[in-house]
C-alpha cells in the first residue's frame, strides 16, 4: 500500500523543484529553435550601434555626436560638408552668395522639395527655422533648450524674399557662418510638425533628408526608412552602453556597423577577415593647456622645452594604437584648406627642452596637472597623462597628476586656471578652423566668459585671429590662419598633442559607407552586397 | 492580520522618506554641474547660469528636496533632462522589464537552490560534496564576471542566444514572446545560479536540522519509508523556513539586475540608473531609486505575509 502512496509523493516533490528549471530550459531551447534568427541580418536593413539612447532627435536642441549620428539622415542644411571634406558646397539652398562686406549671405532655394510629412520646405520654413531658435518671443521658442544657438549670434535678420529665396543679414562679419549652417545646428526641420508636436518634436523629427523617421522604442531601436529615389532600405540604430556588449553584438553578426571603438579594441579587428576597419583624421585636437599667468609657464621657452619634452608619437602609437595623429599646431589637419603645410610638430628632443628650461632659470618645484578620468574626445587622459609625466621626469621636472570626474573637471578648468594649477588635459572637436582659435587663445576670451583657460595673451594673435573671423574670402582666410597657426605653433601656450582619427569597424558585406572628416556618419549610398 | 499589515505598510512610508532624503543628500555633495552635463562643454557663462536657475540647482538642498517632495505629493516624479521624458514615464516603463528578470532569476535560482540543498542533505558523501562545491562557485562566482563569459561562450562562440537587449531589432517574430524568453535565458541565468548558490546552502542546512527533528524519528519510527519521510515532511518543513531567505534574494535579484542589466543591455530600471548617474540626471536617480526601493519593501512585506500564511506561529511571535 504505502509503495503505491509513496512513488507518487516522491515524484511530487521532485518535481515541485525540477520542473520549474525544465519549463525554464525548455522554453529556452524552443525559443532559441523559434525566435528570429539575429545572425543573418536582412539585405535591405543595415543595424548601426549608438554609444547611448539619444536625448533628441531635433538637430538643434542637442549637441551629442551620438544624437547626430542618427540626426544627419534625416536632416539637410542650406549647405553641406563636401564629401570626404570639410569644404562647403549648396544643399537645400541651390546656390548662395555672399556681400564683400560680409554681412549680407543670399540663399536660392531648391524648388518643390518637400518634408517627410508633405509640407513644402521654402523661404518661410527656413524663417521658421532660426527665429524659433534665435527669438526668445517666437512662439515655439520654448521648444529648446537650444544650447549651441549662439553659433548663430550674429544673425540679425532672416528675410524672405519670394518663396525661394531667403537673406541673412548680420551684425557683424562672421566667418563660420557657412561651416554652422553645415552643422546639424543649422539644419531645416518641418515647421508644421513643430507646430503639431511642440516639446515632442525631437521624438517625432521630421526634416527633408535621405531617411524619413519610422519608430523609437526607447532605449531598444531606431528605425529610418529610404525615401525615393531610393528603393527601399532600413537604418536600425541600437542603442548599447557598454564597449563589451556592442562589440559582442558586432562579433555575433548582429550589427552592421560599430562606431567610435576604444584604442585597445580596435586593434583586434585590424586582421579580421570578415570586418573592415575605416578610419578618418577629424577636425579633433587633445591638448595641454599651460597656464600662461603663473611661472614656470609666463616664460616662452619653458613652453617650448615641454612641448620639445614629450613624445608625442611614442603616445600616439603605444598608448593610441595608432588611432590618432600628432598635432603641429592649433588647426587640426582635417581643415585641409586651412592648414600650413610648413609646419611640423615639434621634434621629440630632450636634450633641447633640457637646455631651454636650464636658460630660464629652471623649475624647482613640483607642477600640478589636471587631467579627466575620461570624457567627450578626451581619448586615454590618464594613460596620457602619465606618459607625459614620464616624458618630463626624464628632462628633469617633476608632475603631480590629479584626477577629476568629467563634469567637475570641466567645471574646474572652463573657469580658468588658478595658481596652482598649471597645467590642463583638454580636447575640442570643431566644425570650422576659426571656432578654436576664437574661442581659447583670444585675450578676448580669457574666462570667465571664454575658454582660454591658460589666459594666454599675444596681440599679433588677437589680431590674426580678429581678421580671420571677419574675412569672408576662402583663401584670405586660409592664409591667416597658416600665419596663424605658425605664431601660435612658436609661442606654444599649450602642449600640442594629437588628432583624433574617429575609427568605425562594419560587416565586409557593408558597401557605399566612409567615414567623414566632419565626424557625421553618411548613409545616402549604404547597401548590402553579397560575400563569396 | 490586517493590523500588521498595515503596520508593516506605514514602515513603508518611512522608509521611503528616509531613503529619498539620503540619495539627496548623496547626489547634492557629488560634484558636478547638471547644467554643463546638458549644455555641454562649449556652453557659455551665460547660458550655464540661465539654465542652472531654470533647475533650480542654485537653490540650497533643502529647499529643493522640499520641493522634490511637494511635487511628490501629486504624483509627480519630475522631469528627466538626458532624455527629455517625464521620470514616472520612464521609470514604469523599465520596471517592467526589471521585474520579469528578478522575478525569473528568483523563480529559478529558488527551484534549483531547493532541489540542490534537499538532495545535498539527503544524500550525504559524493553527492552532497559535488553539490556544496557548486552553490559554493555559485556563491563566490561574481556576476559580471559569469556574464560576460555567459556571453562569450553562447552568444558569440555558440550562437545559441542573443548577446543583449530583450527583443530582436529586426526580423519576422521580433518582439514575440519567444523572443523575449529567448533573449532572457542568459541574464536571469546568471542571477539564478548565484541565487542558487545561497539558497541550496542554507537549504541543505534547514533540510539537514528537519531531518534530525523529533517528528521525522517517529515518521521514521511508524515504518514509513525513508523516501517520504525526507520529501515529504522534512523538505516541507525546511522549506517553509526558507521563505525568509528568498525575500532577501528577492533583493539581490533586484539589485544584482543593476549590472547584469548593464552587460546584456537589458532595458531595465538598473540600466536606466547607472546611465542616470553618469549623467547626473538628479531626478531620475532620485524617482528610480525611490521607486526599486519601494519594490524591495513590497516584495519583503509579500514574502513575510506567505511565510506567516505558511507558519502562523511567525505571526503570533511578534
Amino acid at each position: 500500500m504505502s509503495r503505491f502512496r509513496l512513488e507518487p509523493s516522491r515524484a511530487h516533490a521532485l518535481h515541485f523543484v525540477f520542473g520549474a528549471l525544465a519549463l525554464v530550459f525548455l522554453a529556452g531551447t524552443a525559443a532559441t529553435l523559434s525566435a528570429p534568427g539575429t545572425r543573418a541580418l536582412p539585405d535591405d536593413v543595415a543595424v548601426v550601434a549608438l554609444h547611448a539612447e539619444p536625448k533628441s532627435l531635433d538637430p538643434h536642441a542637442t549637441t551629442a555626436l551620438n544624437d547626430f549620428r542618427v540626426i544627419t539622415s534625416l536632416y539637410q542644411g542650406l549647405v553641406r560638408f563636401r564629401e570626404g571634406s570639410l569644404d562647403i558646397e549648396p544643399s537645400l539652398a541651390e546656390r548662395y552668395t555672399v556681400t564683400p562686406d560680409g554681412l549680407r549671405y543670399e540663399f536660392d532655394l531648391v524648388r518643390h522639395e518637400r518634408f517627410h510629412d508633405g509640407t513644402p520646405f521654402d523661404a518661410e520654413a527656413v524663417k521658421f527655422n532660426f527665429e524659433r531658435m534665435l527669438d526668445p518671443r517666437h512662439p515655439f521658442h520654448d521648444t529648446g533648450p537650444f544650447p549651441l544657438a549662439f553659433f548663430f549670434d550674429a544673425v540679425r535678420s532672416v528675410r524672405v524674399e519670394g518663396r525661394y529665396r531667403v537673406v541673412f543679414e548680420l551684425e557683424e562679419p562672421f566667418a563660420p557662418f557657412l561651416s554652422n549652417l553645415a552643422y546639424p545646428t543649422g539644419f531645416m526641420v518641418s515647421p508644421a510638425a513643430v507646430r503639431r508636436y511642440g516639446k515632442f518634436f525631437g521624438r517625432h523629427p521630421v526634416g527633408t533628408g535621405p531617411y524619413r523617421f519610422a519608430a523609437w522604442e526607447s532605449h531598444h531601436r531606431i528605425v529610418l526608412e529610404s525615401t525615393p529615389p531610393r528603393s527601399p532600405f532600413s537604418l536600425i540604430f541600437r542603442p548599447i552602453t557598454d564597449e563589451a556588449a556592442r562589440v559582442a553584438e558586432l562579433r555575433a553578426g548582429s550589427i552592421d556597423l560599430l562606431p567610435e571603438l576604444s584604442a585597445d579594441t580596435i586593434a583586434s579587428f585590424r586582421k579580421a577577415d570578415d570586418f573592415v576597419v575605416h578610419e578618418q583624421v577629424g577636425p579633433h585636437l587633445w591638448f595641454v593647456i599651460l597656464n600662461a599667468r603663473v611661472p614656470p609657464f609666463d616664460d616662452r621657452r619653458v613652453r617650448r622645452a615641454f612641448n620639445y619634452a614629450v613624445d608625442k608619437r611614442a603616445l600616439v602609437e603605444h598608448v593610441l594604437e595608432s588611432t590618432a595623429s600628432v598635432a603641429d599646431g592649433p588647426i587640426p589637419s582635417a581643415f585641409s584648406w586651412a592648414r600650413n603645410p610648413d609646419l611640423e610638430p615639434y621634434p621629440y628632443d630632450p636634450e633641447r627642452a633640457r637646455r631651454l628650461i636650464a636658460e630660464s632659470g629652471g623649475i624647482d618645484r613640483e607642477l600640478v596637472f589636471q587631467v579627466p578620468d575620461g570624457g567627450s574626445g578626451m581619448l586615454e587622459p590618464v594613460q596620457m597623462a602619465t606618459a607625459i609625466q614620464a616624458d618630463l621626469a626624464r628632462v628633469g621636472v617633476s608632475l603631480k597628476i590629479e584626477r577629476f570626474e568629467w563634469n567637475a573637471y570641466l567645471s574646474t578648468v572652463n573657469a580658468g586656471l588658478g595658481d596652482g594649477q598649471h597645467m590642463a588635459a583638454m580636447a575640442w572637436m570643431t566644425n570650422d578652423p576659426d571656432t578654436l582659435p576664437f574661442l581659447t587663445l583670444r585675450s578676448g576670451a580669457h574666462p570667465p566668459g571664454g575658454f582660454n583657460s591658460g589666459y594666454y595673451r599675444n596681440r599679433a594673435v588677437d589680431a590674426l585671429i580678429d581678421e580671420a573671423h571677419r574675412a569672408t574670402s576662402r583663401p584670405r582666410r586660409a592664409e591667416l590662419y597658416r600665419r596663424l597657426a605658425r605664431l601660435v605653433h612658436d609661442d606654444a601656450p599649450w602642449l600640442f598633442v594629437a588628432s583624433s582619427k574617429q575609427n568605425a569597424v562594419a560587416r565586409r558585406n557593408l558597401a557605399g559607407f566612409a567615414l567623414e572628416p566632419s565626424f557625421f556618419l553618411s548613409f545616402e549610398n549604404v547597401f548590402k552586397r553579397e560575400i563569396f | 492580520m490586517l493590523p500588521y499589515v498595515l503596520r508593516r505598510l506605514s514602515f513603508l512610508f518611512f522608509v521611503l522618506l528616509a531613503l529619498s532624503a539620503i540619495v539627496f543628500l548623496l547626489l547634492a555633495l557629488v560634484p558636478g554641474d547638471p547644467a554643463l552635463a546638458i549644455l555641454g562643454p562649449y556652453a557659455t557663462a551665460e547660458r550655464l547660469t540661465d539654465l542652472r536657475r531654470e533647475l533650480g540647482v542654485e537653490q540650497d538642498p533643502l529647499t529643493r528636496y522640499l520641493s522634490w517632495l511637494a511635487r511628490l505629493l501629486h504624483g509627480d516624479l519630475g522631469r528627466s533632462f538626458a532624455f527629455d521624458r517625464s521620470v514616472s514615464e520612464l521609470v514604469l516603463e523599465r520596471l517592467g522589464p526589471t521585474l520579469l528578470l528578478a522575478g525569473t532569476a528568483l523563480g529559478t535560482g529558488t527551484a534549483l537552490g531547493l532541489g540542490a540543498g534537499a538532495l545535498a542533505a539527503a544524500h550525504r558523501g559524493s553527492v552532497d560534496r559535488m553539490l556544496t562545491l557548486l552553490s559554493l562557485a555559485g556563491i563566490s562566482t561574481p556576476a559580471f564576471w559569469l556574464s560576460l563569459i555567459f556571453v562569450l561562450l553562447f552568444a558569440v562562440t555558440l550562437p545559441w542566444f542573443p548577446v543583449s537587449g530583450m527583443t530582436a531589432a529586426v526580423g519576422a517574430g521580433a518582439g514575440s514572446v519567444a523572443d523575449v524568453v529567448h533573449h532572457l535565458v542568459l541574464p536571469s541565468g546568471v542571477l539564478a545560479l548565484v541565487i542558487a548558490g545561497i539558497v541550496a546552502r542554507l537549504m541543505r542546512a534547514q533540510m539537514l536540522e528537519a531531518l534530525s527533528q523529533d517528528y521525522t524519528r517517529v515518521a521514521r519510527a511508524r515504518g514509513l519509508p525513508e523516501a517520504f519521510v525526507r520529501y515529504r515532511h522534512a523538505f516541507r518543513s525546511a522549506a517553509v523556513h526558507m521563505v525568509p531567505v528568498i525575500g532577501l534574494q528577492a533583493g539581490y535579484a533586484l539589485g544584482g539586475a543593476i549590472y547584469v542589466e548593464s552587460v546584456f543591455q537589458w532595458p531595465g530600471l538598473g540600466r536606466l540608473l547607472v546611465e542616470a548617474i553618469l549623467k547626473r540626471d538628479l531626478l531620475l536617480v532620485q524617482g528610480g531609486a525611490l521607486v526599486l526601493a519601494a519594490t524591495y519593501v513590497l516584495v519583503n512585506l509579500a514574502t513575510d505575509l506567505v511565510h506567516h500564511a505558511l507558519d502562523p506561529r511567525t505571526l503570533e511571535a511578534r
